[in-house]
């Protein structure tokens, strides 16, 4: 028999050839994923375990103020004692009005830490149904919720909040997490819909529509839990904003009233005496400072490790 | 590119709307009547309650009232400060001091970030880019009050090298510490934008292909890698006037310069409403015009942009 392309002198490869494997799949490799990664890439880092330890520290003194002082923060302040530094038992001195400053900075925590909490769900949770709803049903509705997003955009969330907080009566921490999470939401709802569109191609998504499931379900069931990475990452980040967004408003004067222990409350009294007493002005503002810079760092470093791009940029 | 412009205004319109009608709404829900209040303690004449209502337009629904509101931004007219000043007449007064101050600060943040981010980006992963990345954190996390005043305290306070506070005459000399101050709550993201975007394009192929053409450093670097990495730079500047936005109203009421931020923060202080709301309309007006411009301008600069969008 005679093959016209054989009898040219083609090559054919004989069948028993030993064939290398292009791409070998490690069965016995560990299992990994987006979290595991990210966990084995931030535990490496030093500046990781820094601002871990730092927010855990944070949250204790939120918690259980009481484990670090024993002097009550707003009552028992003596005008005596005005702008005095530090005595025994008083290791950071007086403010204005007398009153102890360490106290009020271990407490000041709490404020800030629930408002800052608070303002971050009402942000995330608003960010996550708007943006996975545009992002997943498109259409009409992506366009009217997008353009919803593109206002509270527009409006950066401190200056909303000073409108807000200006015109309602009633100051409490609820009202101010709701002043200051009702506009920040944007950001989150933006990042949630680019997400929700790329989880929505995947394959598995197809394959769950296609064995009937309804498509909410299919929304909450296979889409959302694929694409909370970055939101839960953007969080941490959004968490600094808001305790930032709260002592800028108590510092103007329009955040917690005055019976409140605040950073930025304390901040704006003892600044009248900047000249005389600075260290009224200086511990609050180390303690606020401090606590951003922790959560910022956590945030930013969440941020690289979820993202193989950032970290492959480094 | 006609389309392009066409589609951005367009986007604008109900974003300028939108925000107007959520900060007139917030201000319309507000509980207690706003007549009211101008008569403090006072019992007020019911027949001159009736007329300031009608002359306010309190009497007509919330629509009405918006439209009449919004008729009133168009011909720049921003409603009365609380010590009876148009808010017009106390922009046009305040306006060029904070315009000096965030010419200033923008300056000051755009050259350090161009100059810190190109040296970060070439030296990557060294102990200088290390060392600026971690800076950068800082300025990020730091608030600007606090920012301020530790500015404030040190620099003029203890060192005596700038005046604590600017006072009514200023020159752009005294705006020097605002400046800064401002400045450097800026710089921080956009030195990271101009590292980030140095380092992408360092690895695009028209780099590699200016040094094989045996081309050196000192032109490569300038003219192939920082012009192209400084066009994501004008996206910035949107994000950049809502930073100055807050900024500005905390340094000027901080150290005291007589510009838009300082009127605003003496309002908020002192709790005049209406002076607040409207100052607060003027911002988000002026924010929506930036943002279009700067959307435009970088469409301008991009052929790709306009042509993705369109």
């Amino acid at each position: 028999m005679s093959r016209p392309d054989l009898d040219r002198g083609h090559y054919v490869a004989p069948a028993d050839t030993m064939s290398v494997p292009v791409d070998v799949v490690r069965i016995d490799a560990k299992p990994s994923n987006l979290w595991l990664d990210s966990w084995r890439d931030l535990r490496r880092r030093p500046l990781f375990w820094i601002s871990a330890a730092f927010v855990l520290l944070v949250i204790i003194v939120a918690l259980v103020p009481t484990l670090f002082t024993q002097v009550a923060p707003n009552s028992g302040c003596l005008l005596a004692d005005s702008n005095k530094g530090p005595t025994d038992g008083h290791p950071l001195g007086f403010t204005r009005q007398g009153c102890d400053i360490y106290a009020r900075t271990i407490w000041g925590t709490r404020t800030s830490l629930i408002v800052g909490v608070l303002a971050t769900l009402i942000s995330t949770i608003v960010g996550i149904v708007m943006g996975a709803l545009a992002g997943f049903y498109g259409g009409w509705l992506d366009s009217v919720l997008s353009r919803i997003g593109d206002i509270f955009f527009t409006i950066p969330y401190i200056i909303a909040g000073i409108v807000v907080m200006s015109v309602l009566p009633q100051r409490n921490e609820l009202v101010l997490a709701f002043a200051i999470g009702g506009f920040a939401w944007a950001s989150t709802a933006r990042i949630m819909r680019a997400e929700v569109l790329r989880v929505k191609q995947a394959d598995f998504v197809m394959g769950a529509e296609s064995i009937g499931m309804s498509k909410f379900k299919t929304l909450l069931v296979h889409v959302l839990p694929n694409a909370m990475a970055p939101v839960i990452v953007v969080a941490t980040l959004s968490l600094a904003g808001a305790i930032v967004a709260e002592a800028t408003l108590s510092f103007l004067g329009v955040g917690l009233g005055s019976g409140t222990m605040s950073w930025g409350l304390d901040i704006s009294q003892a600044q009248t005496n900047i000249r005389t007493a600075p260290m009224a002005l200086f511990w609050p503002s180390l303690a606020l400072t401090l606590t951003v810079l922790a959560f910022v760092t956590l945030g930013e470093l969440l941020r690289d490790a979820v993202d193989p791009k950032a970290r492959a940029q480094r | 590119m006609a389309v392009y412009i066409l589609k951005r205004i367009l986007q604008a319109i109900p974003v300028f709307f939108g925000a107007t009608l959520l900060i007139y709404f917030m201000v319309f829900a507000m509980p207690g009547d706003p007549i009211a209040g101008l008569f403090g303690d006072k019992q007020p004449n019911p027949a001159l309650l009736e007329r300031l209502r009608a002359e306010y337009h309190l009497d007509e629904p919330f629509l009405v009232q918006y439209g009449y509101y919004i008729a009133g931004i168009f011909r720049l007219d921003f409603g009365t400060s609380f010590s009876g000043q148009p808010v017009a007449d106390v922009l046009a007064r305040t306006f060029p001091v904070t315009l000096r101050l965030a010419v200033m600060a923008v300056g000051i943040a755009f050259v350090l970030a161009i100059i810190i981010g190109l040296f970060s980006a070439l030296n990557k992963g060294g102990a200088f880019d290390n060392s600026m990345l971690v800076l950068a954190l800082i300025f990020i996390a730091v608030p600007i009050f606090v920012l301020s005043f530790l500015a404030q305290y040190f620099l003029a306070i203890k060192l005596g090298w700038f005046r604590p506070t600017v006072g009514a005459n200023n020159d752009w000399g005294d705006l020097w510490l605002p400046a800064w101050v401002l400045g450097f709550s800026v710089y921080a993201t956009s030195m990271r934008l101009t590292r980030a975007s140095t380092i992408e394009t360092l690895g695009q192929d028209w780099v590699r292909t200016a040094y094989s053409k045996g081309l050196s450093r000192r032109r490569v670097i300038p003219v192939h890698v920082l012009r192209n990495s400084l066009i994501p730079m004008v996206t910035d500047l949107g994000t950049v006037f809502g930073v100055l936005m807050v900024g500005a109203t905390v340094t000027e009421g901080i150290f005291n310069v007589p510009g838009v931020g300082n009127t605003l923060y003496q309002a908020i202080i002192r709790g005049e409403n209406p002076t607040v709301v409207s100052f607060v309309t003027v911002f988000v007006v002026v924010y929506v015009l930036i943002n279009l411009v700067v959307d435009l301008i970088y469409g301008l600069l991009d052929p790709r942009i306009r042509y993705v969008t369109t």
